[in-house]
C-alpha cells in the first residue's frame, strides 16, 4: 500500500472519530450518549490549549496531560498532526485537492511554492499566546504572589534563551534575546510598579487554536443544523446567536482553501506555528537523499506544507503529507534520519520587527481591553456564566471557546457570547434564558463536568444544590430574578398569570406570590334587583361570560359590612355568584357595587434564587421578559453580592 | 533585508553526530513536555475558595487611661477639644513619645467645612498638633470616602489640614484594601478591609461629626468606622444596626472625638445647607465609643434606645450606653 493511502485512512480515521466524539457529547443513556467516551480527545491533544493554560494558571488540568503525548510525538517525528491527525487540517487537505483538480501541474507547483507570508501564522501565535505570557512575567514580578516554581520557569526560559542565542547555529538568537528583553522588562515593571489594575493574562488562543475552532464549528453550525430534519441528537431546534461569526469564520478558512490549498494551514494556524518551533529537532525529516534530481517539480505539485520539498525544505511548514515522497519519479525523497541533500532551513522565517510588534502588540492587549472596566464595577450584568464557572478573570483565563459546554447543555441555554465581554469574551459560553428549551436545569451539571480547562469546575450536584457537606454554603447561584413590575401580567396589567411562580424549581420556591384584588376598568356598577345568587343590573353593561372564569368577585360595601363573593358567571345585564350576599347590602335600590379581579403578583426571594432562568424562560411576557435573571448574587464573584447573607 | 532572519541552509550531513545532536534536543523537548506535564498536573481542577480564617485588627485601647468620657461645651472647636482632652489628663495620657497615631476623620462627601458633614479642618488639625506634642512621631490622616477620594479629601478641607499640620494623608487605593474576617463580627467576612493605615500605627483617634442619619438613625463615631470597609459596601444597610455594632467590635479606638459644635440635624448625612445644621455647642471625647455616641445621641434629640446600633454595641461589651454611669468630665469654655 502507498504510504499516501496509508496517510488517507488515517485521516478518514482520525476525522470520523472527531465527528463520533461530536455526536457522542450528547447527555443520554444509549451507547452513543456521553457514556465515558472521550469527547474531548482532540482538545486535550492540542499543546496549544494545554501551554496555554499552564500560562495562565500555571497547572495543567485532568486530561490535557495527553498533550505530552504529542509534544513527544510531535518532536520526534514533526508536524505529523497537521498531515494526518487533525480534523480541521483534515477539512483543508479535502478542499484543498478539490479545488486543485481543475489546475494544471505547472499551476499546481506555483499555488504550492514556499510565500514568504507564511510566517504570519508564527506572528498569529505570538499574538494570541503573548496575553498569556504577559500575564505569567508579570505575576512572577508581581512581590506580592511571588511563586518559586513560576521564577523556576522563568529561569529555565531564560537559560534556553540565552545557551540558544549564544550557542546555535542558526540567527534565531536575535528574536530570543528581545523576547528574554521583553520578559526581564515586563517582570521588572511588575516588581517596581503596581500594575495589578492593568495587567493580567487572558487565554486568547482559543480564538485561533484549530482544534477549539473545529469543536466550536461542528457544534454551533454542523450539528444543529445537520439535526434539525432528523432530530437524532437534539428533541428540538437548537438556536446560538453568535452563530453567523463562527460561520464566517469556518466557512471562510474552508473557502480560502479555493485560493491556496491548506491556505489556514500555511499561513493562520497558530497550531500549526507551534509544532513547526516543536519539530525542529525531529529524528526524521522529509528531504532529498541526493541534491541531484531532474528539478521535474512534482514533488511540489502536490506539497500539502508548501515547504519547498525540491530545493532547501523549510522543517518548520512540513505537514509531512508524504506526498512528495509518493510523487517523485527517482525516489529521491525520503523520510530519513538525515538532513536533506539540498539543505534546509529549520527556523521560521520571521524579521525581528515583526516578531517584537506581536509580542508587544499581544501582551499590550488585555490591559487596553480591560479598560472598559468589564472586570469591575463596570461589569455586564446580562452576562450570566453556566453554573460553576470560575471568578470572571480566572474563567477568561481557561476558557478556550470550544463550544463543549452549550454542546452538551440538555436544555441550549448556553451559546456563543459575541461582544458581552469585548473580544476577551468572544465565543465563550453565556446563558441566554430566552432561547432553549428551559432554563439552567437544577439537577444537571454536564456544562462543568465536560469542561476541558475547568473554566467552568465540575461540580457534584450536592455542590450545585447545596445539600450535604455544602449545605452551609448554599446552592451554587448564577444570578437573581428581578421581576420587572412595568411588564408583568399581574403587576401591570391586572392579568392572572403566576408562570414564574409554578416553574421556579427551587424548594421552597423563590418566587412566592402577594394576592390582591383590583378593580376591574369600569366595574363600578348598579344593582337594580337581586335574585337568590343572581344580581341583576340597572343596564346591560357587561360583556357575557366574561367574569365567571372564577378569577373575578363581586365587592359591595355598605358602611362597616364589606363583602366579596366570587362570580360563577355573567350575562350582559346579570352576574351570578356563588353563594348569595347579604340581603342587608342591598336594601337600597341603586347600590353600587365592585367587579373585582383577585390577582396573585410574583416576587422573589432573593435568599433562595438561583439563577436558574426557568422563570425567565417560562415568562409569557415572550419579548422582553417580565422577570429576568442578571449577574448580581451569583456565586462566583463576592463583588456581586446583591444580599447581605449573615453567618 | 538585514533584518531578516535566516537560516543557514544546513548542507547534508549523514554522519552521525548530527543526528546524535538532534536526538538530544528531540529528547530534552519530550523531556520538559513530560516534566511540565509531571509537576504540573491537576486532576482536580481549582476548588470553592475555602473560607477565610478570622484575622483580628490591632486594639488601639490603653488600658490604664480606664473608661472615660468629657463634654465640654462652647462654640470654639480648639478650646473645647482642649478642655476636653486635658480634663481626661490630657492627649499625654494616650499618647506616648514615639507613638504612630492613625486619625480617622470623616471625609466621606465633597463638600465645604462650614455644611458640616465632613471632620471639621480645624479640629482636625488640633488634633493632629496635640498628638505632636505629646510625642507621636507621626500623624496619619485617612478616609475612604463615598464620594470621589481627591474632591472629597481637598474639598472638605481635610487634605489642607493633615499636610499643614505635619500628618500625613493615606489614600483609599486598592492594594491597601484585604479581604478579612474580623472575628466576633455577624457580617464582616470575607469582606475588604481598608488595613493599609493599620500597619505600623500604633494608636487611633476616630474623629466625627454629629449628623442625622436616615436609615441609621445617626452617623456618630461608630458609624464613622464605616470608611474602614471596602467593596460594595452600602451592601451593609440591608442591616445596618447589627453592621455598626460590628464595626465598634472590629475597631477598638484609643480615643474617639465626636464634634457637636454644630449638629446636621435634617437632610443627612449630606447636609447641603446651613439650615440643616444646629449650633450645639457640644465637643465629646471618650475612650468608650459606645459612651460617646450616646451622649452625642442627645444632641440630635434621640436617646440610645432610639438607635439600636448603641445598645447593640453595648450587648456586644464594646462600651456603654448608659454614659452617665462614667461620670462625665464636663467642662465649659464660655
Amino acid at each position: 500500500m502507498r504510504i499516501t493511502t496509508v496517510r488517507r485512512i488515517t485521516q478518514a480515521f482520525f476525522f470520523a472519530l472527531f465527528l463520533w466524539f461530536c455526536i457522542c457529547a450528547t447527555l443520554g443513556q444509549s451507547f452513543w450518549r456521553l457514556r465515558g467516551w472521550p469527547v474531548n480527545w482532540f482538545l486535550q491533544l492540542d499543546p496549544l490549549v494545554a501551554l496555554g493554560t499552564i500560562l495562565t494558571t500555571r497547572t495543567l488540568y485532568a486530561g490535557l496531560i495527553w498533550a505530552v503525548v504529542t509534544v513527544a510525538l510531535t518532536a520526534v517525528l514533526g508536524r505529523f498532526f497537521c498531515g494526518w491527525v487533525c480534523p480541521f487540517g483534515t477539512l483543508h487537505h479535502l478542499i484543498g485537492w478539490i479545488g486543485s483538480r481543475a489546475r494544471s501541474v505547472r499551476e499546481r507547483i506555483a499555488v504550492n511554492r514556499y510565500r514568504g507570508s507564511q510566517r504570519t501564522k508564527y506572528y498569529v501565535l505570538l499574538v494570541l499566546l503573548a496575553p498569556a505570557l504577559g500575564g505569567f512575567a508579570l505575576s512572577i514580578g508581581n512581590s506580592s504572589t511571588v511563586d518559586p516554581l513560576a521564577i523556576a520557569a522563568l529561569l529555565c526560559i531564560a537559560a534556553i534563551a540565552v545557551a540558544a542565542s549564544q550557542k546555535a547555529d542558526t540567527t534565531i538568537k536575535r528574536p530570543l534575546t528581545v523576547l528574554a528583553g521583553l520578559v526581564i522588562v515586563w517582570v521588572s515593571a511588575g516588581w517596581f510598579l503596581n500594575l495589578d489594575g492593568v495587567a493580567s493574562s487572558a487565554l486568547m488562543t482559543g480564538l485561533l487554536d484549530p482544534i477549539p475552532l473545529v469543536y466550536r464549528s461542528v457544534n454551533f453550525l454542523i450539528l444543529p443544523v445537520a439535526d434539525s430534519s432528523v432530530h437524532v441528537i437534539y428533541a428540538a431546534q437548537r438556536h446560538y446567536a453568535g452563530a453567523w461569526l463562527i460561520a464566517a469564520v469556518f466557512f471562510g478558512a474552508l473557502a480560502l482553501n479555493l485560493v491556496i490549498p491548506r491556505f489556514y494551514c500555511r499561513f493562520v494556524c497558530p497550531l500549526g506555528a507551534l509544532y513547526g518551533l516543536l519539530g525542529r529537532y525531529a529524528l526524521w525529516r522529509l528531504g532529498k537523499k541526493s541534491a541531484e534530481c531532474s528539478q521535474c517539480g512534482l514533488c511540489a505539485s502536490r506539497c500539502e506544507g508548501g515547504c519547498d520539498p525540491a530545493g532547501t525544505i523549510r522543517i518548520s511548514e512540513c505537514v509531512l503529507c508524504l506526498n512528495c515522497l509518493d510523487t517523485c519519479n527517482d525516489n529521491l525523497i525520503g523520510y530519513n534520519a538525515f538532513r536533506s541533500a539540498c539543505g534546509e532551513t529549520v527556523s521560521p522565517d520571521l524579521s525581528r520587527r515583526g516578531f517584537v510588534t506581536s509580542a508587544i502588540f499581544g501582551m499590550a492587549a488585555v490591559p487596553m481591553l480591560r479598560l472598559n472596566g468589564s472586570l469591575g464595577r463596570n461589569y455586564d450584568p446580562a452576562l450570566i456564566r453556566p453554573p460553576g464557572s470560575l471568578p470572571e478573570p480566572d474563567f477568561l483565563d481557561r476558557c478556550i471557546r470550544c463550544g463543549q459546554c452549550a454542546r452538551v447543555c440538555p436544555t441550549n441555554v448556553i451559546e456563543p457570547d459575541t461582544m458581552r465581554d469585548g473580544i476577551e469574551g468572544l465565543w465563550t459560553p453565556a446563558l441566554n434564558m430566552r432561547a432553549g428549551t428551559s432554563g439552567c436545569q437544577k439537577d444537571c451539571v454536564a456544562c462543568g463536568h465536560i469542561c476541558p480547562t475547568a473554566a467552568i469546575r465540575p461540580l457534584s450536584l450536592d455542590e450545585k444544590l447545596g445539600l450535604g457537606p455544602f449545605k452551609k454554603a448554599g446552592p451554587i447561584r448564577i444570578g437573581t430574578a428581578f421581576v420587572d413590575r412595568g411588564r408583568c401580567l399581574p403587576w401591570a396589567m391586572n392579568r392572572p398569570c403566576i408562570v414564574c411562580q409554578e416553574n421556579c424549581p427551587v424548594s421552597p420556591k423563590a418566587i412566592f406570590v402577594r394576592e390582591t384584588f383590583a378593580a376591574v376598568r369600569n366595574g363600578r356598577l348598579e344593582v337594580a334587583s337581586v335574585s337568590g345568587t343572581t344580581i341583576f343590573l340597572s343596564r346591560p353593561a357587561l360583556k357575557p361570560h366574561r367574569y365567571g372564569t372564577g378569577d373575578f368577585f363581586m365587592a359591595v360595601e355598605a358602611g362597616d359590612i364589606s363583602e366579596k363573593r366570587r362570580i360563577v358567571s355573567n350575562s350582559g345585564n346579570s352576574i351570578t355568584l356563588e353563594s348569595g350576599l347579604s340581603p342587608d347590602l342591598f336594601t337600597a335600590e341603586g347600590r353600587k357595587f365592585m367587579l373585582q379581579i383577585r390577582l396573585q403578583a410574583p416576587e422573589v426571594d432573593p435568599e433562595k434564587c438561583t439563577g436558574c432562568g426557568v422563570c425567565e424562560h417560562e415568562c409569557p411576557v415572550s419579548g422582553r421578559r417580565a422577570i429576568r435573571v442578571s449577574a448580581e448574587g451569583e456565586s462566583r464573584s463576592r463583588k456581586h453580592s446583591l444580599l447581605l447573607r449573615q453567618s | 533585508m538585514s533584518e531578516k532572519i535566516k537560516d543557514r541552509p544546513v548542507q547534508s550531513q549523514m554522519d552521525r553526530r548530527d543526528f546524535l545532536i538532534r536526538s538530544a534536543k528531540a529528547g530534552a523537548t519530550v523531556g520538559v513536555a513530560a516534566a511540565l506535564g509531571y509537576f504540573l498536573h491537576d486532576p482536580f481542577g481549582p476548588r470553592a475558595p475555602a473560607a477565610k480564617p478570622p484575622t483580628a485588627l490591632p486594639n488601639f485601647s490603653v488600658p490604664q487611661a480606664g473608661r472615660k468620657i468629657a463634654i465640654a461645651t462652647g462654640s470654639d472647636r480648639i478650646k473645647t477639644v482642649d478642655a476636653a482632652i486635658e480634663a481626661l489628663g490630657g492627649m499625654g495620657t494616650f499618647i506616648k513619645k514615639g507613638d504612630r497615631v492613625l486619625i480617622k476623620v470623616n471625609a466621606s462627601f465633597a463638600s465645604p467645612p462650614s455644611l458640616c458633614a465632613t471632620t471639621n479642618p480645624e479640629l482636625l488639625a488640633e488634633v493632629t498638633r496635640l498628638c505632636f506634642s505629646a510625642g507621636a512621631a507621626s500623624v496619619a490622616v485617612t478616609d475612604s470616602p463615598i464620594n470621589d477620594p481627591e474632591s472629597c479629601f481637598s474639598l472638605c478641607g481635610v487634605r489642607e489640614a493633615a499636610l499643614s499640620s505635619g500628618a500625613e494623608l493615606i489614600m483609599p487605593e486598592p492594594s491597601l484594601f484585604t479581604d478579612i474576617t474580623a472575628p466576633g463580627t455577624t457580617l464582616i467576612r470575607d469582606w475588604p478591609v481598608f488595613t493599609g493605615p493599620f500597619r505600623g500605627a500604633t494608636k487611633l483617634i476616630g474623629v466625627s461629626p454629629v449628623k442625622e442619619h436616615n436609615r441609621s438613625g445617626a452617623t456618630l463615631s461608630m458609624k464613622n468606622w464605616y470608611g474602614f470597609i471596602g467593596g460594595r459596601r452600602n451592601i451593609f444597610h440591608q442591616n445596618i444596626h447589627t453592621f455598626i455594632k460590628d464595626l465598634a467590635v472590629m475597631i477598638t479606638p484609643t480615643i474617639v472625638i465626636l464634634d457637636g459644635t454644630f449638629s446636621m440635624v435634617s437632610n443627612g448625612p449630606t447636609g447641603g445647607s446651613l439650615s440643616d445644621l444646629r449650633q450645639t455647642d457640644t465637643m465629646i471625647v471618650s475612650t468608650d465609643q459606645v459612651a460617646a455616641d450616646s451622649a452625642g445621641a442627645r444632641l440630635l434629640g434621640k436617646t440610645p434606645q432610639e438607635l439600636p446600633f448603641i445598645i447593640k454595641a453595648q450587648q456586644a461589651g464594646v462600651g456603654t450606653a448608659d454614659f452617665e454611669s462614667l461620670k462625665p468630665l464636663r467642662v465649659s469654655t464660655g
